[in-house]
């Protein structure tokens, strides 16, 4: 008995059922619970890969943070499921010209890296793969010989996020907001006012 | 020992059976520890207050927790007729296992852990962003308002602090140049000066660090005086509404778990996890087990203290509103930790160890 296969087709086989669930579910929520479930389990196949950092990074920044997102909205939207399956026939031959495509390039992808070994016929990999720790051998690739593009696809997402805030910040007139430093600077002589009134007579302004 | 018997822990079936024995002792002991604790809370609680706090069940009421166990235990599952079932159940059961999952890579003593992984923190950051997913779906798989209401409070407050969680734990990795948290502690050996949250010259950075980790942990596991998710006075009990007996005790047990946990994160990442905090030279002529037993003595010392910190944070300290929760997350905190980054990274470049 290996225990290493015995996880492989575990993991291995939930990713693909659940990958299907997230196409045929009837909820939309239930959809991107199979959908996290699936990233879950993907994240545990890299690491029978020995790439578990890339493995954590995987839950961290998509199962952790993007799907929550993804779930919050999906959450919040009021689902009319007659009118979605409305569509279905409409769209059906859309989608299976861009499922036909995909399933294409994947079984071309496949029997490339069949015949080619991974990365076809490039170089090794630059990276020195002997004991460092996943995350090392990463780095010591990643900020020197692919430094510009790092860098590159660091700009792609600061202007994605700078757009993003761009988009959707507006500065309503007229919004009472906390002021924490004006609130702390306020003395009993700045914020009360002692006032004599005669009785009978009423406060005026 | 025979070698027959020594190899028979190296097949797949002795490995398995050895690692399922550790995760047991582990999970047993955290559960044990964990009835305790929660005494502790309640007593800290209650003498705040000058309230005796449970004391009926058991010498000084020790064995309170274990009645509450079996008074959950022993009530009716409730479900809401308009409840999604499944997603119901399964989000304590999430919420549970998350909990429980991340204490693998805890080194408890030098050696003492069942999985020594290199990305040990960053596993321990994945798992603990996963919990937020047990309180969405309880929240939304009880389809009523309040509980919607609550879940979604804590997705975004989770969301927001884990950020600056990420970053305070950036800072520690750059110090100490690995993941492994074994490594970790190790790099903070020979007394409380080489911890990272006291080490100097670094302590200008580092001690202000643990505070925000502190503070962020109290968000991260919806502790007062961040429990905007189940404010009672406003949401009744947040995502937890419509939660009774024991889908309801593995939520609060997991909830717990979390605190623990994080307790034991900052102990490790700042106070030197199972480190004393002095030189112990004399360790090298104790036998591994005792010094084992010296370091575990340490780190629950430490955990404890910590848990003190948090149930005192939760008697002492009044709830925030929820625009102040967010305005400190993303405007002090944030800034804070990314600045904190940058300087220990530039310590770490041009410093005397560069």
């Amino acid at each position: 008995m290996d225990l290493q296969a015995i996880a492989f087709y575990l993991l291995a086989a939930v990713t693909v059922i659940s990958g299907f669930l997230v196409i045929t579910a009837r909820n939309p929520v239930h959809s991107v619970l199979f959908l996290i479930m699936a990233f879950f389990t993907a994240a545990g196949l890299f690491v029978m890969m020995g790439a578990e950092f890339l493995a954590m990074l995987l839950v961290v920044v998509y199962v952790g943070a993007v799907a929550v997102l993804f779930l919050f909205v999906v959450m919040m939207l009021d689902v009319d499921f007659t009118q979605l399956r409305e569509g279905f026939a409409r769209y059906l031959p859309i989608g299976m010209v861009v499922g036909g495509v995909l399933s294409v390039e994947m079984v071309m992808v496949a029997v490339t890296v069949a015949a080619n070994g991974a990365a076809g016929k490039n170089a090794a990999p630059a990276a020195p793969v002997a004991d460092l720790p996943n995350a090392e051998a990463i780095g010591r690739v990643l900020y020197t010989d692919y430094i510009y593009f790092f860098q590159a696809a660091g700009l792609v997402l600061l202007v994605a996020m700078i757009g993003a805030i761009v988009l959707t910040l507006r500065h309503r007139p007229g919004v009472r907001r906390q002021n924490i430093s004006d609130q702390v600077a306020r003395t009993p002589a700045s914020g009360m006012k002692i006032v004599q009134i005669k009785s009978g007579e009423g406060l005026s302004e | 020992m025979t070698s027959t018997a020594l190899e028979f822990w190296t097949t797949p079936l002795g490995w398995t059976l050895i690692t399922v024995g550790q995760i047991l002792l582990v999970v047993i002991g955290v559960l044990l520890s964990l009835a305790f604790l929660l005494l502790a809370d309640r007593k800290i609680w209650a003498g705040v207050q000058m309230r005796k706090g449970p004391n009926v069940v058991g010498p000084f009421g020790l064995f309170q927790s274990f009645a509450d166990f079996f008074k959950f235990v022993l009530k009716e599952i409730v479900i809401p007729s308009g409840a999604d079932k499944v997603v119901f159940i399964a989000a304590p059961l999430i919420s549970f296992i998350l909990a429980f999952g991340a204490w693998a890579v805890i080194p408890f003593a030098p050696g003492w852990v069942v999985s020594n992984i290199n990305v040990g923190v960053l596993y321990l950051f994945a798992i603990s962003s996963l919990g937020v997913y047990g309180i969405i779906m309880g929240g939304w798989a009880s389809n009523s308002k309040y509980p919607f209401l609550g879940s979604l409070r804590s997705a975004a407050q989770m969301v927001s602090y884990e950020v600056s969680l990420g970053f305070i734990i950036i800072t520690v990795i750059l110090l100490t140049g690995s993941m492994n948290l074994q490594t970790i502690v190790e790099h903070q050996a020979g007394g409380f000066w080489n911890w990272h949250a006291f080490a100097l010259p670094t302590i200008i950075v580092m001690f202000p660090m643990m505070v925000i980790f502190f503070i962020s942990a109290l968000a991260e596991t919806n502790r007062p005086p961040f429990d905007l998710p189940e404010a009672e006075s406003e949401l009744v009990a947040g995502y937890q509404v419509e939660y009774s007996s024991t889908p309801y005790l593995l939520f609060m047990i997991g909830e717990y778990s979390n605190i623990v946990l994080m307790c034991a994160m900052i102990s490790l990442l700042f106070f030197g996890g199972w480190q004393a905090p002095f030189p112990t030279p004399f360790l090298a002529a104790w036998s591994p087990t005792a010094v084992s037993l010296f370091g575990f003595l340490w780190f629950a010392i430490k955990i404890v203290f910590w848990f003190f910190m948090f149930a005192m944070a939760k008697a002492i300290v009044p709830r925030y509103r929820y625009d102040q929760l967010m305005r400190l997350g993303w405007k002090v905190f944030l800034p804070t930790s990314l600045v904190a980054v940058m300087l220990i990274a530039a310590w770490r470049v041009f410093g005397p160890q560069a």
